[in-house]
């Protein structure tokens, strides 16, 4: 386990698996990851980095035959208890997905949608939430004169920051990120991981990648998966440096992956 | 496979497809045309003044006295052939029994075929069915008749390996050297003057209720009894298909069970429509009695039956179509799975479950099997808003086959029958067009 001194653990994972029938995708992972920070998570294809995230706000939940075992708590409450209310926990926990995905409605009701949900309909507090949240998504300048406007009008780059201020309008802890650049263009890549830099110390962020140049530009603390299991989790800078493992040093040099 | 070899696969495919289009195309437009042309006779003919007489005698429109002055004048017209026949009538009735018997059952059948082209002499509205109070309304059947006053049709059976052939002889021939010969010929000539044709446009044919089943008037309570039964069972398969399909593409998930059940729905659209009029009969009125016999009610549930299986299909598959990320996005916010459905996958597949509502609003506007034992009468008043209850109603596609066959005069209102329809390919093409700019602006919506 890495220590960040003065930081609190928001997201702690014990012997943390996750099974698709019998086939077991993420392997008694335990990790700590503390709050405020960017964790990134890298790895090969189907080493179970996004299972893992997809368990945090359990949208495994939607795939049929899906079950876990261990625990996996945030702010000490485990997430797989009976009676967790996955509405709750999914307000706390957002998520951006690898291919933007804004309904097909418009830029103001994108936004809105999630407050809407939780209960705010006073529609001066929901202008108020959208413009937050689109201005500490970097979008505000860009659309504050066509919120009106259908979402799906607005580039791929401007449709993922959306879908950042979105997630971030129910104000949740921590924001998970399934390679949130990876359908993206150059440019829109880097303007996603000035945003990030920008959302650090706000949310805890989590963040699945498959670019390890950007895992090293963006986050704190990088977990290195292989096979489902954790192989090493560390400061950025020491795991891109000097990895303790031969498997780790082996994919960041490009030897597999 | 050699590049040519692609090129002709490809070139002899892309025309197969062109040539497909166009076959459509070119048997859309045989079907409408005589559909148009033949429907706008049903409302735009030369209307003789029998027509005009017999709208004021029964709907009170027209200017009276214009009105009269025709009827006088064309009363003029009419009279040598009156006075040839009262003359001959005489004559008949003093001659000797030989001529008597030449003549007589002729002179019956001349008489009664004159009544049918001109109308009675002596007007009399009270007379039991109105059709024997008037002549030919129309110019288009005035000619008709006409032919039939000036020869008579007889069928020749003198080669018994074919069927027989129909000749037409004139029927002066016949009264040829007595004083009933001249008739003919100022028939002929008169006869426009008799009749006093003129363009007449009919555009309430469509609000009118049929007089003397469909002899006279037009075909409201036809219009309306389809547009009851079709919004009907709309709104009985609506709410139910939507539902279902709801269920099947988002809560069923894949059991055994569930196959089965769509199975026996995919099976159910492919009942024969006559099974459906036949259970509706049997379940809704004889079992259930949701009304005491045939009802609007009755034939709506029954037709929603009928789309039932299209709607939960084409919209199962609408709601399947609609992109996970959609779903998912709503779920990471913390939408419940229900709130989800509502907010954004129904509104995603809304074009699609369009598309279904068009196929099914045009098929249950048009199917006749299921509201025969359900729904249907040949003749009926325009239904009020409750009396869908428990009234049967009239309905276009009903009616069209029940003029086509069944009716006792079909060639004499071939025009009524054509007219309707006209009326129901322009009812359901409106109905489709309307649906279709509908989804056109949700579709537009939904792209941005």
């Amino acid at each position: 386990m890495v220590e960040f001194p003065g930081k609190k653990d928001l997201l702690a994972a014990e012997n943390f698996s996750v099974f698709y029938g019998s086939n077991e995708a993420v392997r008694r992972v335990s990790l700590d990851i503390p709050e405020g920070l960017v964790t990134s998570i890298i790895g090969p294809s189907g080493c179970g980095k996004s299972t893992f995230l997809r368990a945090v706000n359990r949208m495994n939940d939607l795939i049929p035959r899906c079950r876990v075992e261990g625990a996996l708590r945030l702010d000490g409450q485990d997430l797989y208890e009976q009676g967790v209310d996955v509405v709750m926990l999914r307000k706390t926990v957002g998520m951006v997905f690898q291919k933007p995905n804004p309904f097909p409605k418009s830029i103001f009701d994108n936004i809105s949608f999630g407050p809407k949900i939780h209960g705010l309909r006073d529609r001066s507090k929901l202008a108020a939430v959208v413009e937050k949240s689109l201005r500490q998504a970097a979008l505000w300048d860009e659309v504050k004169d066509r919120l009106g406007d259908n979402a799906l009008g607005l580039s791929g780059g401007q449709q993922q920051r959306l879908c950042i201020a979105r997630a971030i309008a129910v104000k949740p802890k921590i924001l998970l990120m399934d390679e949130p650049a990876s359908a993206l263009d150059p440019a829109s890549t880097s303007r996603i991981e000035d945003l990030i830099a920008e959302l650090r110390g706000k949310y805890t962020i989590l963040i699945v990648t498959h670019n390890m140049q950007q895992a090293a530009r963006v986050s704190d603390l990088t977990a290195f998966f292989y096979e489902g299991n954790l192989i090493e989790f560390g400061e950025t800078g020491r795991i891109f440096t000097k990895p303790r493992e031969k498997r780790t040093e082996d994919y960041i040099t490009g030897r597999f992956g | 496979m050699e590049i040519g070899t692609r090129k002709i696969l490809d070139r002899s495919f892309s025309s197969v497809g062109m040539f497909a289009i166009v076959l459509m195309a070119v048997s859309l437009v045989i079907l409408l045309q005589p559909v148009i042309i033949r429907g706008f006779g049903a409302f735009a003919f030369r209307g003789t003044v029998e027509f005009r007489e017999m709208m004021f005698d029964r709907f009170g429109r027209g200017d009276e006295n214009g009105i009269r002055k025709e009827t006088i004048e064309a009363e003029l017209a009419r009279r040598p052939v009156y006075d040839l026949v009262e003359a001959f009538e005489n004559e008949l009735r003093d001659a000797d029994p030989d001529f008597q018997t030449k003549y007589r059952s002729e002179f019956r059948d001349l008489k009664a075929r004159l009544e049918e082209l001109l109308g009675p002499r002596a007007r009399d509205s009270d007379k039991a069915l109105p059709r024997k109070c008037y002549g030919q309304t129309r110019w288009d059947r005035t000619g008709k008749k006409l032919h039939d006053v000036l020869f008579i049709e007889s069928y020749d059976h003198s080669d018994p390996s074919k069927m027989g052939t129909r000749i037409f002889t004139p029927r002066a021939g016949y009264f040829k050297g007595t004083s009933l010969e001249p008739l003919f010929d100022i028939l002929e000539r008169d006869i426009e003057g008799m009749m006093k044709p003129r363009p007449t446009l009919y555009w309430r044919f469509f609000f009118d209720e049929s007089i003397d089943s469909h002899f006279f008037g037009g075909i409201w309570p036809e219009m309306l009894g389809t547009f009851y039964l079709s919004l009907g069972a709309m709104l009985f398969a609506i709410p139910f298909g939507i539902i279902t399909a709801i269920y099947l593409a988002e809560y069923s998930g894949t059991g055994r069970f569930v196959s089965l059940l769509r199975t026996c729905i995919s099976s159910l659209a492919g009942v024969p429509s006559i099974v459906f009029g036949l259970f509706g009969l049997a379940f809704f009125i004889n079992t259930v009695h949701v009304s005491d016999s045939k009802s609007v009610l009755a034939g709506s549930l029954t037709l929603a039956l009928l789309i039932l299986p299209t709607i939960i299909r084409a919209s199962e598959e609408a709601i399947i179509a609609v992109p996970r990320g959609y779903k998912e996005a709503s779920m990471s916010v913390g939408a419940s799975k229900w709130h989800t459905i509502i907010a954004v996958i129904l509104p995603a597949a809304m074009p699609g479950i369009l598309t279904s509502m068009i196929i099914s609003l045009g098929r249950a506007a048009g199917e006749t099997a299921p509201i025969i034992f359900t729904a249907a009468v040949s003749v009926g008043k325009p239904l009020g808003l409750l009396q869908v209850f428990n009234q049967p109603t009239p309905a276009l596609p009903w009616n069209i086959y029940n003029l086509a066959t069944e009716h006792e005069a079909v060639d004499e209102i071939r025009h009524i029958q054509y007219g309707m329809v006209f009326t129901l390919v322009l009812m359901v093409l409106m109905l489709n067009l309307a649906a279709i700019l509908i989804r056109a602006r949700i579709t537009k919506r939904l792209r941005g």
